[in-house]
């Protein structure tokens, strides 16, 4: 079973190969790293960029413009607050030109907590990037959804933002959860793709027999069905989310989470389904708290379900403080952890009104 | 003009650029993709456009924000010109922007691919205080990976009111280039004649060695930064059209009422174009929401 970022580098194979990708390109994601995370390791189309993030952006914007199909990386999210106005400019050419141009290029970087990356590895980057209109906005929480979300990125004719969340990137999947054609065995695909440690200059990946997977952009997937609450979140927190709600199971409280997968747009159908059903809402996310994406998602539904809720509903996000400390306390203090998100749905399925 | 009898909101444009950046779109290879030439401008490039062929009734309707603009359905400001069709990339208003994103067009023609076209990108002497422009420098020089990207330098003294030696401590900015082993040139954008020879020598290069090239061009700026400023006629600024007219007639190739009739006559076409769009609808309210997102990718054609 594939972790996620061996998922998103077959992805990445399997853009170049046959989805026109033509520039797979950032720091450091060339030979001979690959990815600080390992995502472009063995990719033909992969290359070293100046250390510069808003030469990053704008060279995607450019080879899009020309009508390539560029997949950029910006190595930490953290450093791409520099560029926002560019990415406003990838977001905005297609309206500005009134339909004359389209900007086809994916932007990928890896977010969020949980890998003890202290106050600049460790950023969410889900507020910042809804606030910006134009862009798709993608985060997957398995291999599957990884894999099927960038294809169908890539494919896409308009920016799209590829949230890695940094603390699944090494997760295996679970069974079932296979991508279509990778080999039974992971550590017969990791010697087929992963670069050996050590001098790889001489050596080649083989790729397995990848079938394409498209997992729709805009489309969430309930992830664990349940009746008195309704989770709604993305990325790290989702299998956190349903750990919490496997848990608070035997004393009776059967919650639902859904997991958005794409932050825009939004799949209010099946956010509005499962509030009919289950009257309970808790978001949970790890951007800090005040003008948090959650809290958007909380205003709609008040908006347009109100008469439907039985609880005011919640927003579990980071602490509205300036960084994310190094050691554990201050970290598992700063963002949703299991225990707190098991707690707030608790406290959300005892409330009547 | 047609700002101070309330026909727009703002203007912004190129008085004092015409002895450059028509002879720059009199050069440039008009088309399509990557086997013509990409145009990464400013909001002064009103006379490129008006060399290549762009109807200058199309300026005023965007002037007029009315849904016939072309660039842009009413949407941005005058002189933001967007034209795919001839590799226009659309103008945007934060300066300097445009060199990191014209990094890539040139990226796509780089040497190897068999692009026949260049990128070209332009940008005013005060943007090159923002980083962007130094990105430009670095990117389009890296040895082994050179890219075929002709950047020019209007160089009008001015960074809306703040004066060349505020920010610049070089004489030239076309010196920066030489620290990154880029080919540069220093012109006298009031003079055409100057102007079409460096810029065809520029461009030739870019164009055979497949390398980068700065062109700093010294230009006027003859009614201020914009509206904004009131657009009114500065003082001890060359006017390169005034300057050409009597070149022309020192040489007996045009005699003064010659000149005034050809000035006339402009004047006259573009006033009465001013009448014509008078009464051009604005865009509908609810076209706000048009164009958010692309339904088909037009500039790679659907994969």
């Amino acid at each position: 079973m594939a972790t996620m970022i061996q998922a998103i580098r077959m992805a990445l194979h399997v853009g170049e190969t046959r989805l026109g990708v033509t520039d797979i390109f950032g720091e450091d994601v060339g030979p001979p790293l690959g990815g600080v995370f390992t995502g472009t390791q063995g990719l033909t189309t992969a290359w070293n960029s100046p250390l510069d993030e808003r030469g990053i952006v704008g060279m995607a914007i450019g080879l899009a413009l020309a009508g390539k199909s560029p997949v950029a990386e910006i190595q930490f999210c953290d450093y791409a607050f520099n560029t926002i106005d560019l990415l406003k400019i990838a977001g905005n050419l297609h309206w500005q030109s009134a339909g004359d141009w389209n900007v086809p290029m994916v932007l990928m970087t890896p977010v969020g907590a949980g890998i003890r990356g202290s106050i600049y590895h460790s950023h969410s980057f889900d507020a910042q990037a809804t606030r910006i209109p134009g862009w798709k906005i993608v985060m997957p929480s398995t291999p599957r959804d990884a894999y099927g979300l960038m294809l169908s990125a890539i494919k896409d004719p308009n920016p799209v933002m590829y949230l890695m969340p940094k603390a699944l990137l090494r997760v295996k999947a679970r069974p079932g959860e296979q991508l279509p054609g990778e080999p039974p065995d992971d550590k017969r695909l990791a010697s087929m793709i992963d670069a050996p440690v050590g001098d790889r200059s001489a050596w080649k990946p083989q790729w397995p027999d990848l079938e394409e997977l498209y997992i729709p952009i805009g489309e969430a997937a309930v992830v664990r069905p349940g009746t008195r609450v309704t989770v709604i979140t993305y990325g790290r927190n989702v299998p956190m989310a349903v750990a919490a709600a496997d848990d608070l199971a035997a004393s009776g409280v059967d919650a639902e989470v859904i997991d958005l997968r794409s932050l825009y747009p939004i799949d209010w159908d099946t956010i509005t389904a499962s509030v009919k059903k289950t009257n309970r809402v808790l978001c949970v996310n790890e951007d800090t708290e005040v003008t948090n994406f959650g809290e958007h998602l909380i205003r709609k539904i008040v908006e347009n379900l109100f008469y439907e809720l039985h609880a005011p509903p919640k927003l579990l996000a980071g602490a509205h403080v300036p960084g994310i400390g190094l050691a554990d306390n201050l970290e598992a203090a700063s963002v949703p952890q299991k225990d707190t998100i098991r707690a707030a749905i608790a406290e959300l399925a005892a409330h009547e009104p | 003009m047609m700002y101070k009898q309330g026909d727009g909101f703002f203007w912004i444009g190129g008085p004092g650029e015409e002895a450059f950046s028509v002879p720059l779109g009199l050069l440039v290879d008009k088309g399509e993709g990557v086997d013509h030439d990409y145009l990464h401008l400013h909001y002064r490039s009103s006379g490129t456009l008006l060399a290549m062929g762009a109807d200058p009734i199309d300026s005023l309707r965007q002037m007029r924000n009315s849904v016939t603009d072309p660039y842009s359905k009413g949407r941005n400001f005058t002189s933001h010109f967007s034209i795919r069709a001839w590799n226009v990339v659309p103008v945007t208003s934060p300066i300097a922007v445009q060199f990191a994103i014209a990094l890539g067009t040139a990226h796509a023609q780089r040497a190897g691919t068999g692009a026949k076209g260049i990128t070209i990108v332009q940008g005013g002497d005060a943007g090159t205080a923002e980083g962007d422009f130094a990105t430009a420098l670095v990117w389009a020089s890296r040895r082994g990976h050179e890219l075929p990207l002709l950047m020019i330098v209007a160089n009008n003294r001015y960074g809306i009111s703040t004066p060349f030696a505020g920010q610049h401590a070089y004489d030239q900015i076309a010196e920066r280039g030489k620290a990154f082993r880029i080919q540069t040139a220093v012109v006298d954008g009031n003079d055409p004649e100057a102007s079409y020879t460096a810029l065809k020598a520029a461009m030739d290069y870019v164009r055979t060695e497949r390398k980068p090239y700065l062109v700093e061009t010294m230009v006027s700026r003859l009614r201020g930064h914009s509206s904004a400023s009131g657009a009114n006629p500065a003082d001890g600024e060359v006017d390169c059209l005034e300057r050409f007219e009597r070149v022309l007639e020192e040489r007996k190739l045009l005699t003064r009422s010659q000149a005034d009739q050809l000035r006339e006559r402009y004047t006259n076409e573009l006033l009465e174009a001013a009448r014509r769009i008078r009464n051009e609808p604005h865009p509908a309210a609810d076209t706000i929401w048009d164009h958010v997102f692309a339904d088909k990718n037009l500039v790679g054609g659907d994969r």
